[in-house]
């Protein structure tokens, strides 16, 4: 009897697995766009975080006589608002609120997401067919529909927009799961595992989800992308993140109202928004090539 | 074709019973019903606002309510709107056609120049040309739909005063012109992300096509690059397209939800948001659910379209 351990085929493999670690990285490196989406995202990160101490305006000081400065043509750096608050202040505010929703749904819905994916890719027939059934039944919803008809009934707040967010936008990963966890089970290491007797629980989170970080992470970084863009359809509409705590989104809610006289209240925060979704998508997208080799996209 | 037919229907029945389950519990299972409007007026009373739970029947059980429901839409009653208490399906019937219109309008859109866009991209590949259409279909799928609604009514309705900021007639004037005036700037709009992911689709499926035996002989029999293009690869090209409109409908209807409220279009957008903002359950819950089959339906339909168009697909 030969230990696995010297097979070398095995070794071949986990040679060839060190090789495609170190290519990961320098495959991402050499992806212009995720870089550039990679800076965009800690600018954004660091001047809604720092920024704010920066500039010797509040965004809550109303000061009724300086209402609808333009932009670059005073201390207001980035105009003011209908109540005479500085813009740029209540964008780094902003980004705080919006970039925060972005990352804690993406964190809830990943969890749920993976949850839902390894159970019903694990156990496969009955419970697996029923929870792929609900995955497909949520995803006939045009998801604004379900996300406004939840905002709308459901007590506004961070915390709550956060989950609605979170609660409508785990499938995707739920299927990646499920579809990567399907595959692995019937793998000879899982099946292994299986005759040591090891639980499903160990199973699951100790055998094959590791094998599915991949795709779990490129998928998770989509999701910030589609939640802050979310998040700002229904601040937009009313729904969401209410005043005077700014976000994005609803920066922009009486943004039409001014299009003529201020237009600036409604470029800038649509224009935050594009930068922080893009550079998102291109960062996801770079992973994606880095990670999983295979796909020529 | 027919047991292919009736399986898809038995599923499709099957998920829209989890639809309307899903759409019923999260409906009534939230805080401030149809009841929290009239609890604000003056002089009501707890006993005024028990009786008319009473007569609006939301004060039995859920599963009963959903039930009673359920019954009723089986039969083809979907319920009177809570607002002028006409029924569902007029209110829905009223409505659609002019969301419908935006659909079209965008998709054709996305077909002309969302196929002319990846067709290219996937002749000259990592052209310059095709660089800055990847790069640009990924901003386009990241900018705010509603915000570029701004950005467009801002730039031709304001500035350069060339198409109306919204509705979808001049007031006094119903003519077809002055319609397709209106309809320019959201079918713009909208079809910002139907090109852009259109073209993204064009462009692989073309690329899958352009290196098949079938073009290489084309061109060994001396067709004209021209030819081979259009008529042999191009048209091949397409026909997974047809499975992709099918599949783009639920975030076409978003997308068209955002449009209308930016445009002020009397579409099915414009009535959720209002009914939501009334709690009109019946009217709500029949949007979901109508939006539903429409994808639902879609999908067949593309499934069955693309069988005919494409002999070698066998549905069963």
């Amino acid at each position: 009897m030969t230990y696995l351990v010297h097979d070398p085929e095995i070794e071949l493999q986990a040679s060839e697995a060190t090789r495609r670690g170190e290519g990961a990285l320098a495959r991402f490196l050499r992806h212009r766009l995720a870089i550039t989406g990679l800076g965009i995202i800690v600018v954004l990160v660091l001047g809604s975080a720092i920024g704010p101490y920066l500039i010797p305006f509040d965004d809550l000081y109303i000061d009724i006589r300086h209402r609808f400065a333009p932009p670059f043509e005073s201390a207001h750096l980035f105009g003011t608002d209908p109540l005479g608050r500085d813009h740029l202040a209540r964008l780094m505010m902003a980004g705080r609120i919006s970039m925060t929703i972005g990352f804690a749904s993406m964190v809830i819905s990943t969890l749920i997401g993976t949850v839902i994916g390894a159970v019903a890719g694990y156990h496969g027939k009955a419970i697996g067919a029923g929870l792929m059934r609900f995955v497909d039944a949520m995803l006939c919803f045009p998801s604004i529909f379900l996300l406004l008809t939840l905002a709308a009934f459901i007590q506004p707040s961070i915390v709550t927009i956060t989950v609605i967010i979170a609660a409508t936008s785990w499938m995707e990963v739920a299927r990646i799961v499920e579809a990567q966890i399907r595959s692995l089970r019937e793998r000879d290491f899982a099946i292994a595992a299986e005759m040591l007797g090891a639980s499903d629980g160990y199973i699951i989170f100790h055998e094959l989800l590791p094998n599915a970080v991949a795709p779990i992470v490129v998928a998770a970084t989509l999701t910030v992308a589609r939640a802050i863009l979310m998040e700002s359809y229904i601040s937009f509409l009313g729904y969401g993140v209410q005043p005077p705590v700014a976000s994005w989104g609803n920066m922009l809610n009486n943004a039409q109202q001014y299009l003529a006289s201020a237009p600036w209240l409604a470029i800038f925060p649509g224009l935050m928004i594009t930068a922080a979704v893009t550079s998102f998508n291109f960062l996801g997208d770079g992973l994606r090539d880095a990670l999983d080799p295979r796909l020529d996209h | 074709m027919t047991r292919y037919l009736f399986g898809r229907s038995i599923q499709n029945l099957v998920l829209l019973w989890l639809v309307s389950i899903i759409g019923f519990a999260v409906l009534h299972l939230a805080p401030g019903g149809p009841l929290a409007q009239f609890a604000l007026s003056p002089g009501m009373s707890q006993a005024d606002l028990a009786r008319i739970a009473e007569q609006m029947g939301l004060n039995r059980p859920l599963p009963v309510q959903y039930w009673e429901w359920l019954s009723r839409l089986l039969v083809g009653d979907w319920g009177h709107s809570y607002r002028d208490t006409q029924p569902v399906l007029v209110v829905i019937g009223s409505h659609l056609w002019s969301t419908l219109e935006l659909m079209i309008s965008s998709t054709l859109l996305a077909i002309l120049l969302g196929t002319w866009i990846g067709v290219l991209g996937a002749v000259r590949r990592y052209s310059f040309f095709d660089s800055l259409a990847t790069v640009g279909a990924m901003v386009a799928l990241s900018i705010p739909t509603f915000w570029f609604g701004l950005v467009t009514i801002y730039l031709f309705s304001v500035k350069l005063g060339w198409l109306p900021a919204g509705s979808m007639f001049t007031i006094g004037n119903g003519s077809l012109l002055d319609y397709l005036h209106h309809l320019i700037a959201p079918c713009l709009v909208l079809g910002l992300v139907t090109v852009a992911t259109w073209s993204r689709y064009m462009r692989s499926s073309m690329l899958d096509v352009i290196n098949q035996d079938f073009i290489r002989t084309a061109r060994a029999k001396g067709a004209p690059e021209r030819t081979v293009l259009v008529h042999h690869a191009v048209r091949n090209a397409l026909l997974p397209m047809i499975t992709l409109a099918g599949l783009q409908l639920p975030m076409l209807l978003s997308g068209a939800l955002v449009t209308e409220t930016v445009f002020t279009w009397p579409g099915m957008g414009r009535l959720f948001l209002d009914s939501l903002d009334y709690r009109d359950y019946p009217v709500v819950m029949g949007v979901l659910m109508f939006s539903a089959v429409l994808v639902l339906v879609g999908n067949v339909i593309a499934d069955l379209l693309y069988a005919v168009c494409d002999p070698r697909i066998r549905l069963d």
